[in-house]
């Protein structure tokens, strides 16, 4: 027989009078691990959003909210088209590209999709030239040192996700999301019927992740007259030449058209990155509160044993049991608590967060082993921080009381 | 083997000092068997208590040997109890989640000894007491006797050269009681000092000598009948 094994059947002939303490640490670690695994990934992934998006800019309606226009702009606010031209020949510094949109429930092969009216670039430059008026053409912000990638380059209709424009939509075609397709089996070259209309398939987009997945794009004006919504859109998207750009233009926009909401795609991001924030501190917040119930629970079990096994104590201690050796008694006891309970929470936390990540942040999880063994060596350091005072208190026991307590 | 110079112990309750134990001297040879009887209350457990080197006297010297008792540091007070004494309590005090051979094997594991000497030496102890039959039952699951023949089973297989007996037969029918003094009486022969609490004339007349011990004080109760019988 070693310490452990006077440990472990101790343990064994009496979980109840662990289990709350055990409980507390279990639960604690695995809320932790599970909102830190979602924060960390939420993170990560507005930061793969930001670098995508670059410096893009939304006009909304007025009355719209942000969540409109994520819930594929289907609030039923609209804007007037001409602002779309208004903007274009404004000659504001930056505007690389002018993308509006319009988005309308429709019905595919008996399946409810959005349907989103886009505007082909062509069909500026075709203006631009008509117009004759290289005055009123989108200038070029002095400083700006954006490099060109071979995404802008890419005039391909899959590259709409990327680039959130489109060069060429013939008012018969439309581009259909990655999600919709999967669910009716349509193809490139295949015919889709969407509010009693014959479109031929121009393409299929590659899976994003995002709304863009559940929609079929099609050209504005058939939209605007399948859904006889007259010349309106639901959201102006404006590509900027880059960052310092974009924030010039938001008050450039704002006085062209006062009654619009003008924001940045940064504003939007930096609001999720300060709602990440706000849901990490609040993680360190709970983990304190969690730390100081979980050491006040294990410090309060691991003092009630000591008090119930004082004749024991006594005992061993008059068989020759040195105070290190109670003391370790209890450590261990303590030690196991956390190790135990810590990795139990972790796995926990970690499951919560495989599951309900996708739910709560749309985010998808990967494990974090880093973390998961962090909280579980923070776990088990606590328990034995928690326990030192009352495996000392049983240390420092007078072995006598197991003559005089009887 | 024991010797104790003006020891007194003296406990302050609620302002009120109360002298538990007072004795100017006593000695306890090796290998001898010493009774101490007196009622309840008369300071016997802090006697055997300050032998066993677990309560410091509030004055005196305690000797085990050549070695000072409180001389010592805590940890190598228990060193000394581990090597040197061996208790039996008037309750057994057997840990209640360990089985009686893991009992016995208490201060084999608090000695450092490997797992297999401890089964080994526990289970023989055992056989000798005859609880061969009882080797994996609990505490609960044993009777009053069976519990303290454990308990002196644990005592003895460390081997230890002095025995502390606190009221061993106070809670033991007859046969129970006949056993555990034949036990201590089997270890005097064997050599061991034996110092037993009781308040049981019976079982104080199986030592070689009886020290009375009233309100804390020490009386030489001189040699025992049996003693004077084998003398």
């Amino acid at each position: 027989m070693r310490l452990t094994s006077l440990v472990w059947k101790e343990l064994r002939e009496r979980p109840s009078a662990m289990l709350t303490s055990g409980l507390t640490i279990l639960l604690g670690v695995a809320a932790i691990v599970a909102i830190r695994h979602v924060t960390v990934h939420a993170e990560g992934e507005v930061s793969r959003q930001l670098a995508t998006l670059g410096a893009n800019i939304l006009i909304l309606p007025r009355d719209a909210s942000l969540q409109d226009y994520y819930a594929a702009d289907q609030s039923g606010k609209t804007l007037p088209e001409e602002h779309v031209s208004e903007v274009f020949f404004a000659g504001l510094t930056g505007v690389e590209k002018v993308s509006p949109k319009l988005s309308v429930p429709a019905k595919l092969s008996g399946q409810a999709v959005t349907l989103t009216g886009i505007l082909p670039q062509s069909e500026f430059k075709t203006k631009v030239a008509w117009q004759s008026v290289s005055l009123f053409a989108p200038k070029k912000h002095d400083g700006c040192q954006r490099v060109k990638s071979a995404a802008d380059e890419d005039q391909s209709p899959e590259s709409l996700v990327k680039n959130r424009s489109i060069e060429q939509l013939q008012k018969s075609e439309v581009v259909i999301g990655a999600d919709i397709a999967q669910r009716t089996g349509l193809k490139p070259g295949g015919k889709a019927s969407l509010l009693g209309e014959m479109f031929s398939v121009l393409a299929v987009l590659p899976a994003t992740g995002t709304v863009d997945d559940g929609r079929v794009f099609a050209h504005l004006h058939t939209v605007q007259r399948l859904a006889k919504t007259g010349e309106v859109v639901n959201a102006i998207e404006i590509v900027g030449c880059c960052e310092d750009a974009a924030g010039d233009l938001v008050p450039q926009l704002g006085k062209l058209l006062p009654g619009a909401k003008i924001v940045t795609i940064s504003q939007v991001v930096q609001t999720q990155v300060g709602v990440n924030r706000l849901i990490g501190k609040t993680s360190w917040f709970v983990l304190a509160v969690l730390v100081t119930i979980g050491c006040a629970t294990v410090a309060g079990a691991i003092a009630a044993n000591v008090r119930e096994r004082r004749r024991e104590i006594g005992t061993l201690m008059a068989l020759g049991a040195t105070p290190r050796f109670v003391s370790r008694m209890f450590l261990l006891k303590a030690l196991w608590l956390g190790l135990g309970c810590g990795t139990a929470g972790s796995l926990i936390g970690i499951g919560l967060a495989l599951c309900l990540g996708p739910l709560w942040a749309g985010v998808a999880i990967q494990p974090l082993p880093g973390l998961s063994i962090l909280a579980v060596v923070a776990a088990s350091g606590l328990a034995i921080a928690a326990a030192y005072w009352p495996a000392r208190q049983a240390a420092k026991l007078d072995p006598c009381v197991c003559f005089q307590e009887v | 083997m024991f010797r104790l110079e003006n020891v007194q112990k003296i406990y302050s309750r609620h302002g009120t000092a109360v002298t538990a134990f007072q004795c100017s001297s006593l000695s306890v040879a090796t290998g001898a068997y010493v009774a101490i009887l007196g009622p309840s209350g008369s300071g016997k457990t802090t006697l055997l208590s300050l032998l066993g080197g677990m309560l410091s006297p509030t004055q005196g010297r305690i000797w085990l040997g050549e070695q000072s008792v409180y001389d010592l540091s805590v940890e190598q007070r228990a060193k000394l109890r581990q090597e040197w004494l061996g208790f039996v309590f008037q309750t057994f005090n057997l840990v209640p989640y360990l089985t009686a051979l893991e009992n016995v094997q208490v201060p084999l594991c608090l000695a450092g000894e490997a797992a297999e000497v401890q089964r080994d030496k526990a289970t023989a102890m055992l056989r000798r007491f005859g609880m061969e039959e009882r080797l994996l039952h609990k505490p609960r699951e044993l009777s009053v006797g069976q519990q303290q023949r454990v308990a002196l089973a644990r005592t003895l297989v460390s081997n230890p050269p002095v025995i502390l007996a606190d009221e061993p037969t106070g809670n033991l029918d007859p046969e129970s009681r006949e056993l555990v003094l034949n036990s201590l009486s089997e270890c005097h022969h064997e050599g061991k000092t034996i110092v037993m609490v009781t308040h049981d004339p019976v079982a104080a007349e199986r030592a070689e000598r009886t020290v009375q011990l009233i309100a804390g004080e020490l009386r030489d109760g001189g040699e025992t009948t049996a003693m004077r019988s084998v003398a």
